[in-house]
């Protein structure tokens, strides 16, 4: 699917927010992803989608290695090839009413559209956010302007609660999680939150993204999984955890 | 009449594009993308006795002009293709179905073919004595070539469709590897497998393939490919199935110049979903530009 890029907007040093006018009649929920084609790269970037509304695509990168920032440098009128819609996304059926949404660093943005999409389901999420440090933090105000509560950590102290998110979870009220960021945060959320219901969003190297490669595998308590066709969110109960 | 259709030791394709195996599962992906019916032929993934999980992540790498893959085999077993995988992709394609089978030892690829050769939709068995990813059994048989004729003579004493032996391009000489099929009774060739590779994550100082080492696929191989098939094609009198970073029309064309009867499609599955139904509509025009009638009657350069 061809797309024109609308606009291009750096949020901190690495971190940029892209919006494209896009066909989002295929979206089904919050925490789908896209594979984008980065011209001069042989295989697409798998990035969440961080919301959309009709025709248009929010998409929230980091520029992580040489094709994410080459995506940096697109620029309003061009366009991306990408195939739009792909993975479960979180299912807020197995959410509660009060839920907690926690996002390491650049796992934040799928949870805006999550968090968009409890509340017209009449839910109250409140955002619990991690970063290593203040320089990096971003799109807290978004979170905000939706009338979510937000409690933002840092590791090094500079902004809110010093340490990580599972430092910050005694003093918060909730009946569920929905978790997206690095895989060692979102063990130590598991281990503290336990019996609560939560869905984690996981991360892995992919080919094709739809599900005919094989090449983000994972083991699950329920047989071999693909995190681009079944995932990327899965239940903390199917997750094997090791 | 039909300008692009081939055939296989008996086995007649409307057309010579061919999924190849591991890049298109059994084929429900890409259902969602187009109707497979469109399709010459169909090599599903790589079938073995057990059901297999495959290597650890990440298994997956760039590459300028591809792409590695460290999967490892990962499928459900024979027994469970046969109950599941095919029974679903008879329901999306009746075209030819070609069964692409692996195993550890003479003895399981033996069994997978027992298994799959009674099966009425799978028209050709692709025996791979390939893949880069497996230890003990895989590449190891497709690298000798007593040890490539052995499985050979093994599977076609079982075999009740036509047995082709997929090749490693990860050998001194393939010539030789590929005559003792041919020697032992092989219907017909499929070459190439991956070509074994390797990235390394710079700032990390560690490979980027949890395994290391994994097979290099994309438009990067296609020269190798193609010196191989013709190279092989110029020492044989049986089919070949010619692959290896085919991405266009054109690559087709030239494939088959190369000597190749029939052309499969893998890692250009991967980025473009739709690879194969724009590779088939563009080979018309460019026969018509090339002055070919029919994609049969292209003859070895």
């Amino acid at each position: 699917m061809e797309c024109v890029v609308l606009d291009n907007a750096p949020l901190t040093e690495a971190v940029f927010l892209l919006r494209v006018a896009a066909n989002t009649a295929a979206f089904t929920r919050p925490g789908q992803f896209v594979q984008i084609a980065v011209p001069g790269f042989y295989l697409r970037r798998p990035i969440s989608v961080c919301d959309w509304q009709e025709g248009e695509l929010t998409l929230v990168i980091k520029a992580l290695g040489q094709g994410t920032a080459r995506l940096r440098t697109v620029r309003a009128g061009e366009t991306l090839d990408l195939l739009p819609a792909l993975g479960n996304g979180f299912d807020t059926a197995l959410l509660g009413d009060e839920p907690l949404l926690a996002g390491g660093g650049v796992g934040l943005p799928p949870l805006l559209g999550l968090a968009r999409r409890l509340l017209a389901e009449g839910k109250r999420p409140r955002l619990l956010a991690g970063f290593n440090t203040a320089s990096e933090v971003f799109l807290l105000d978004r979170f905000e302007a939706l009338g979510l509560p937000v409690t933002l950590t840092t590791a090094d102290g500079s902004a809110g609660i010093r340490g990580l998110v599972t430092d910050a979870l005694s003093g918060l009220r909730f009946d569920s999680l929905a978790a997206c960021g690095p895989l060692p945060m979102l063990k130590a959320l598991h281990t503290a939150v336990k019996d609560v219901p939560a869905l984690y969003s996981l991360e892995e190297r992919m080919g094709c993204g739809f599900g005919a490669c094989m090449g983000c595998s994972l083991e699950t308590k329920h047989g071999p999984k693909r995190v681009c066709k079944e995932g990327p969110v899965f239940t903390g109960e199917e997750l094997m955890w090791e | 009449m039909n300008r692009l259709s081939v055939e296989l030791s008996g086995v007649r394709l409307k057309n010579p594009v061919i999924p190849a195996s591991g890049t298109f599962g059994f084929g429900q992906e890409f259902a969602a993308y187009y109707d497979l019916n469109i399709l010459g032929s169909i090599s599903f993934k790589g079938t073995t006795g057990e059901a297999r999980f495959g290597n650890p992540t990440p298994r997956i790498a760039e590459c300028p002009a591809g792409m590695l893959n460290s999967v490892g085999l990962q499928n459900p077993g024979a027994e469970q293709v046969v109950a599941h995988e095919l029974p679903a992709l008879r329901s999306l394609y009746g075209g030819p179905i070609i069964a692409n089978i692996s195993g550890f030892s003479v003895e399981e690829y033996v069994r997978c073919v027992e298994l799959l050769t009674r099966e009425e939709q799978v028209e050709i068995l692709e025996i791979n004595i390939s893949c880069p990813n497996v230890r003990h059994g895989g590449m190891a048989f497709g690298t000798d070539p007593a040890a490539a004729a052995e499985i050979t003579r093994a599977v076609k004493a079982v075999a009740t469709k036509p047995v082709y032996m997929k090749l490693s391009p990860n050998v001194t000489d393939i010539v030789a590897i590929a005559k003792a099929c041919e020697d032992a009774g092989a219907d017909g060739l499929s070459l190439i497998n991956t070509l074994l590779g390797m990235r390394i994550d710079l700032s990390r100082r560690r490979p980027v393939l949890a395994n290391s080492v994994g097979g290099y696929s994309g438009p990067g191989i296609f020269p190798v490919a193609l010196r191989m098939v013709w190279q092989v094609t110029g020492a044989v009198s049986i089919p070949v199935i010619g692959m290896g970073g085919v991405s266009t029309a054109r690559d087709v064309i030239e494939m088959m110049m190369a000597g190749a009867k029939a052309v499969q499609v893998g890692a250009a599955n991967l980025v473009d979903p739709m690879a194969c139904p724009k590779i088939i509509a563009a080979l018309p025009e460019e026969m018509d530009r090339l002055v070919i009638r029919t994609l049969s009657e292209i003859t070895r350069v």
